[in-house]
């Protein structure tokens, strides 16, 4: 049996807030810098998505079918596509039409649900299951959660939603002697794959490529393809931010030559061959269970959930957040339900992260504020004012 | 009465309730017949110059005069401030060290006849060294102007080389004004010993000290060891003319209980996040505000945060001029559980809203307000009790915001300004 390669790149986009004073609580009830987001979008569109999206099209007809890469957009992206540039929705439907690319489930805001409350979750991930079958015509069959947390609780929750298939990082402290290029399963749904994301070979491509530091640049696709033949194992999940090509990764880098030559050289080695993860899931036998008791994510170097709920300023925002669901249940209001959204993208949480000494870099480079603690205050007034209008909206009904 | 004053800042462009101060005090003085000649280190040319004439010191070049420089330099010692701080000399290497220390202070003295110091006026890294060019300038003033002042005036530690220097210079009486002592920045044991000892001298030096309260009176006495005879409070006013009452639409329903001011030790930010807590315990309808920024803005925010009040507890940052107005205007009730604060203004500006107002025992204001609640800043409880009580008994805060607003139109600087003059006299009628 061939050894899988599994590319599945990561496409969100925050809504990120405007300057909300606290002079604005009560009276002002827009809370997002369009001007921003506009401007981001359009920037990583005419950077990224676009020729990225051209490259992976053209690689696949080249192949006929023998490339493939597997996309989780986030419904928060999607809905900015849709607003400010529907050529990019337009570009992943003609990759959708291939029929070589996979389309992965998730919160549709990019949130925490999944920490938090379990209907909450459930909410999120049908309205972006239905989503995805709206834009793309395709229904998502494997899952992959916010930055790809996951604990057993979690992957209990994921299977009850109908997944067979959830991707999620070989995070060190729970893997040990383990190796991530083998497919597991949930602790005790035996029928949950699991596939994890080699957090050593993504890397090499997300992170130090551009980095001259490293004694193994420059990064060339015949040298990567060596590793992935060397790599032992069933499968290498290479699983990174799409933003990583163009973006993060400047195009000078020459990401995309190595992204263009990737697939000759790995399909010239008869050992391998590309699979996206719900393909994998089938390929492969599991080799164990993995018992994840406390939530893993992809972040950091602790691979837990402390860049989102490390400190007391995120603690406090997400349980005043979360403390609403119940309550907003209760309401029938599509402006509340679409502001609650909003407010639950992970990104405003992240941007509070005080872990400047080892992670610090990587966090302000995704920050538009200059310290956690504006980017706390101005959450806090956003969120004081969406509570006054979830409790006039209560006491109106 | 002709009165040659030194300050550090005037309106508009202030940083904080010094120029503010000042400039109340100059118009409380031409109202009693009193001329001032006002010097500020950075002058911007907009300041209102009808109650006195201001005088920009970088516009000022350092004159040469008749005196040799080791003369000058003799008179005014001003503090040269130098890095002569060299570890493992021995005794003829030091000798030798100050000497040349000596000459090139004569040299660069040399260097500036005849130049101008472009001075900042802020109170950035290289403030030492423009309070002592400050000192520098004041005596040039103090001689082209010499037949033109009785007694000269110089207002915080930032002045007073200038106004030793001018005294040196004209042989006239010096008063210092202590607006904030060095206890008031920091603590008791953390001090900046080179801002004490510049205090220290301009308080020997002057022949009488005004303090702004008798809180800071007994620090004068107490921690700088002067001459209680000599030292006399004079307690702030706040000039309102001109002031329209800002209208704000309000936002929010609820009760809001405002902090304003910077957020540093002195100021006592933690105890009112703590009392805000204790309300928030009882009642809901009630959002705090912390506005300003300071050194603690961080550590409240957490400290807010771990006591899960953040939706009720907010922060503005600085807010600058109508903003201010703004957020007093928005306030139901004002809070000033300073540690230490030699005055403290806001209050009064808050009760001049009609906003009634909870201040610590420990402030200047606290002696002059008898409308305004007071509690000791450590009592979180008794804080926490009074701003329960006005924001739940209306009779409660109608009345302390009627009174208190009656009270603080009538602390005028025209009358502090009477008891400056009586000061100023009792020094020129001795001589």
């Amino acid at each position: 049996m061939k050894k899988s390669i599994c590319l599945y790149f990561q496409v969100h986009q925050p809504s990120r807030l405007r300057l909300y004073r606290f002079f604005d609580i009560g009276k002002d009830s827009h809370y997002y810098d369009d001007f921003e987001n506009r401007t981001i979008l359009r920037r990583i569109a005419q950077k990224c998505y676009l020729p990225m999206n051209q490259l992976l099209l053209e690689t696949i007809e080249k192949h006929k079918g023998k490339f493939k890469v597997a996309f989780s957009i986030s419904g928060s992206a999607l809905d900015q596509f849709d607003r400010y540039a529907p050529e990019v929705t337009e570009s992943f439907r003609r990759l959708a039409d291939t029929g070589c690319v996979e389309f992965l489930c998730e919160t549709y805001f990019h949130s925490l649900a999944s920490l938090s409350s379990p209907a909450e979750f459930s909410h999120q991930v049908l309205k972006h299951k239905a989503a995805v079958e709206s834009h793309f015509g395709v229904t998502p069959q494997a899952f992959r959660n916010t930055e790809l947390i996951y604990s057993d609780a979690i992957g209990e929750e994921v299977y009850k939603l109908g997944f067979k298939t959830m991707v999620t990082e070989g995070a060190r402290h729970i893997m040990g002697w383990r190796s991530p290029n083998y497919v597991y399963t949930h602790d005790f749904e035996p029928k949950l794959k699991l596939l994890l994301r080699n957090y050593a070979l993504s890397d090499d491509i997300a992170f130090r490529f551009e980095n001259r530091d490293w004694q193994e640049w420059p990064l060339t696709a015949d040298k990567f393809a060596h590793w992935l033949a060397a790599a032992e194992g069933d499968v290498v999940n290479l699983f990174m931010d799409y933003e990583t090509f163009g973006e993060h990764r400047s195009a000078g880098s020459g990401i995309f030559d190595f992204m263009r030559a990737l697939p000759d050289k790995v399909l010239a080695d008869k050992t391998m061959d590309f699979q996206t993860p719900s393909e994998v899931a089938r390929r492969h036998k599991s080799v164990s269970e993995l018992s994840v008791p406390e939530p893993i994510s992809w972040a950091d170097e602790e691979r837990d959930v402390t860049a989102w709920l490390g400190n007391e300023l995120q603690q406090d925002a997400f349980n005043k957040l979360y403390s609403l669901t119940e309550t907003l249940a209760l309401l029938n209001d599509p402006q509340l339900w679409e502001d609650f959204g909003h407010l639950q993208e992970s990104d405003h949480l992240y941007y509070m992260c005080t872990k400047f000494f080892s992670d610090g870099e990587i966090h302000k480079q995704f920050n538009p504020y200059d310290t956690p603690y504006e980017a706390f205050i101005n959450y806090m007034n956003v969120l004081s004012d969406f509570m006054i209008r979830v409790n006039d909206a209560l006491a109106q009904k | 009465m002709r009165v040659l004053m030194f300050g550090w800042e005037f309106p508009p462009h202030i940083a904080g309730g010094l120029g503010t101060a000042c400039e109340g005090i100059v118009k409380g003085l031409a109202a009693n017949g009193v001329q001032t000649i006002f010097v500020m280190p950075s002058a911007s040319g907009d300041e209102d110059q009808s109650a006195t004439t201001i005088v920009n010191a970088s516009d000022v070049p350092v004159e040469d005069f008749s005196e040799t420089v080791d003369d000058f330099l003799d008179k005014v010692k001003f503090v040269r401030i130098g890095s002569n701080l060299k570890p493992y000399l021995d005794v003829e290497a030091f000798e030798e060290a100050v000497e040349n220390e000596k000459k090139g202070q004569r040299k660069e003295f040399r260097v500036q006849y005849g130049q101008k110091y472009k001075f900042s006026g802020k109170y950035g890294a290289n403030l030492l060294e423009e309070v002592a060019k400050y000192a520098q300038v004041a005596a040039t003033i103090a001689r082209e102007r010499s037949g033109q002042f009785d007694l000269i005036h110089a207002h915080d530690w930032l002045t007073y080389l200038a106004g030793i220097a001018a005294k040196e210079v004209s042989g006239k009486p010096l008063v210092v004004h202590v607006h904030a002592t060095s206890f008031d920045r920091g603590t008791d044991d953390m001090v900046d010993t080179r801002v004490y000892a510049i205090e220290k001298r301009g308080m020997e030096a002057a022949d009488r000290v005004i303090t702004v309260s008798d809180l800071t009176r007994n620090i004068v006495i107490n921690k700088y060891g002067i001459d209680p005879a000599k030292v006399v409070t004079v307690h702030n006013a706040v000039d309102f003319s001109g002031r329209g009452n800002v209208v704000a639409e309000r936002g929010v329903k609820d009760k809001v209980v405002t902090f304003l001011g910077r957020i540093t030790f002195q100021k006592g930010p933690e105890y009112f996040i703590d009392a805000a807590a204790k309300v928030l315990k009882r009642t809901k309808g009630v959002r705090f505000v912390m506005a300003g920024s300071g050194d603690m803005m961080n550590r409240c925010i957490r400290h807010a945060a771990r006591l899960g009040i953040s939706d009720r507890f907010h922060f503005t940052g600085f807010l600058r001029g109508a903003e201010v107005q703004q957020m007093f205007a928005l306030s139901d009730v004002y809070i000033m559980p300073s540690v230490s604060e030699p005055f403290g203004i806001s209050p009064l500006e808050a009760m001049r809203t009609g906003v009634p107002s909870v201040i610590s025992k420990q402030s200047g204001a606290a002696e002059v307000l008898r409308y305004a609640f007071k509690v000791d800043f450590w009592d979180v409880d008794a804080l926490a009790d009074d701003i329960y009580a006005l924001i739940n008994y209306p009779a409660l805060s109608h009345f302390a915001g009627a009174q208190g607003y009656d009270e603080v139109n009538n602390l005028k600087w025209n009358n502090a300004a009477a008891k400056m003059k009586a000061v100023y006299e009792s020094v020129t009628n001795t001589q």
